[in-house]
């Protein structure tokens, strides 16, 4: 597939490690944003490709991951309800809440359904119309047009029986969270890909000045981020701290103007609890006030939410770059994808769940021998 | 809505984020939007930076050696 193939390379990621070899003289930090690059990372090897002196720390960018758990409770609470059909990406549907998951509520008699586009959902309202629908719109700046679009069309149809629950995310306020925190070891970012693709990235520059760190908006490729990594370590080895773009056949600097115009429309920025970070200000999107009769969490009064996390999870230190999955003693023992403890296992493109589907708890990294 | 084809298999997607897309075009689909169309002359320009990137090092090499 053109665009693709030739960016998975091997030839061409060989001759981007060597020229980072040639480049780096000592140790570096860098963090790539999205659950995506990090997916990339771990199945392709990319961080055992790299010299020694690299260290990549995995961030908060997977969605699925960081919705927090009260919001999740909440998903559940409403998905029960008889009288609702309650629709998600499929990778929500095993995310562990405080009691239950989607799938759990599906087996036991709830109507949930798996959408691909949250445009899907309008129609099932159509087809259902005794049924409340509610649609599960999480997700960074990239999904937010999409999310945005289906409440729109709603009310240019008149569709009355569909809702949405919001818990958008925002990157740029995670990473002035990290980067804020006394313990930040990371030097330099691989920015993500897709949501400036939406979003532009002229809210990363404020953040490369007030922090003197190397911002490099990269892709989700092997090369890519192969790409990413020289970028930012040719910056750190001559003192530079800028934003480039290493992903310009997709992202521009502006972003997507009829996106955010969409995004304009129907959301407002609000306060968003992150899990395993807690509530980041101004870091979230919510539905604006006048579209208040879609919004599921005015309509549905579900009452008091009481989350329980597992004391065990390390989460949020994975999600800040601090710790490693294989730091966690519950990592491939009692937490796993069929029974995950915290937000990093429970998505594919999360950190813990990356490492393990790649079988990094049964590799020593040592000496690449099987472990046991 | 228009079809767009993931290597092989064909889906549709909502192109009202990207206009001026055209048949033909690749894009960056995501959710069923597509959110961003390829700009298939930078794709071409920086991989073909990346993959003669050794090349310039052998002259830059090659330069120094030619010292007084």
């Amino acid at each position: 597939m053109k665009y693709l193939d030739e960016y998975r390379d091997k030839r061409v990621a060989q001759k981007i490690v060597d020229e980072i070899e040639r480049t780096i003289t000592q140790p570096w930090v860098l963090m790539e944003v999205c659950g995506g690059q990090t997916h990339s990372i771990v199945k392709y090897g990319l961080d055992r490709l790299l010299p020694e002196q690299v260290e990549l720390v995995h961030g908060p960018g997977c969605p699925v991951c960081v919705t927090s758990l009260e919001m999740i409770d909440r998903a559940h609470a409403i998905a029960r309800r008889p009288d609702v059909i309650f629709c998600s990406f499929g990778d929500m549907l095993r995310v562990p809440g405080s009691h239950s998951d989607l799938f759990k509520i599906k087996s036991e008699g709830g109507n949930v359904r798996v959408v691909y586009s949250p445009l899907d959902c309008l129609k099932i309202a159509r087809d259902n119309p005794a049924k409340k629908v509610v649609f599960f719109a999480i997700g960074f700046e990239t999904t937010a047009p999409a999310n945005a679009m289906s409440v729109w069309q709603a009310r240019e149809q008149g569709i009355r029986n569909f809702s949405v629950l919001v818990s958008h995310v925002l990157v740029p306020p995670a990473m002035i969270g990290i980067l804020a925190s006394p313990n930040n070891r990371v030097q330099a970012f691989l920015g993500p890909g897709h949501v400036c693709a939406i979003a532009g990235w002229t809210e990363y520059e404020p953040i490369v000045d007030q922090f003197k760190v190397p911002i490099v908006i990269t892709g989700f490729e092997p090369i890519d981020i192969l790409q990413g990594v020289l970028m930012c370590v040719r910056q750190l080895e001559h003192g530079r701290a800028e934003l480039e773009n290493g992903y310009t056949r997709a992202v521009q600097r502006e972003g997507n103007p009829a996106a955010q115009k969409m995004i304009e429309r129907v959301f407002v920025v609000c306060d968003r609890a992150w899990r395993g970070l807690g509530v980041i200000p101004q870091s979230g999107y919510g539905l604006s006030e006048e579209f208040r009769d879609y919004n599921a969490e005015l309509i549905f009064d579900v009452g008091n939410i009481h989350a329980l996390e597992p004391a065990i999870c390390m989460s949020g230190e994975i999600l800040k770059g601090l710790k490693k999955p294989l730091d966690c003693p519950a990592f491939g023992k009692q937490c796993s994808p069929e029974n995950p403890l915290g937000a990093t296992m429970v998505s594919a493109e999360g950190a813990c769940a990356a490492y393990y589907n790649y079988g990094r708890h049964l590799v020593d990294i040592e000496t690449l021998t099987a472990k046991g | 809505m228009a079809k767009v084809d993931f290597g092989g298999m064909v889906r549709e997607a909502c192109l009202s984020y990207v206009p001026d897309a055209r048949i033909g075009d690749y894009v960056l689909v995501h959710v069923g939007f597509a959110i961003s169309k390829v700009d298939e002359e930078e794709a071409a320009r920086t991989f073909q930076y990346l993959a003669e990137m050794d090349q310039l090092n052998e002259l830059q090499d090659g330069e120094g050696d030619q010292g007084p």
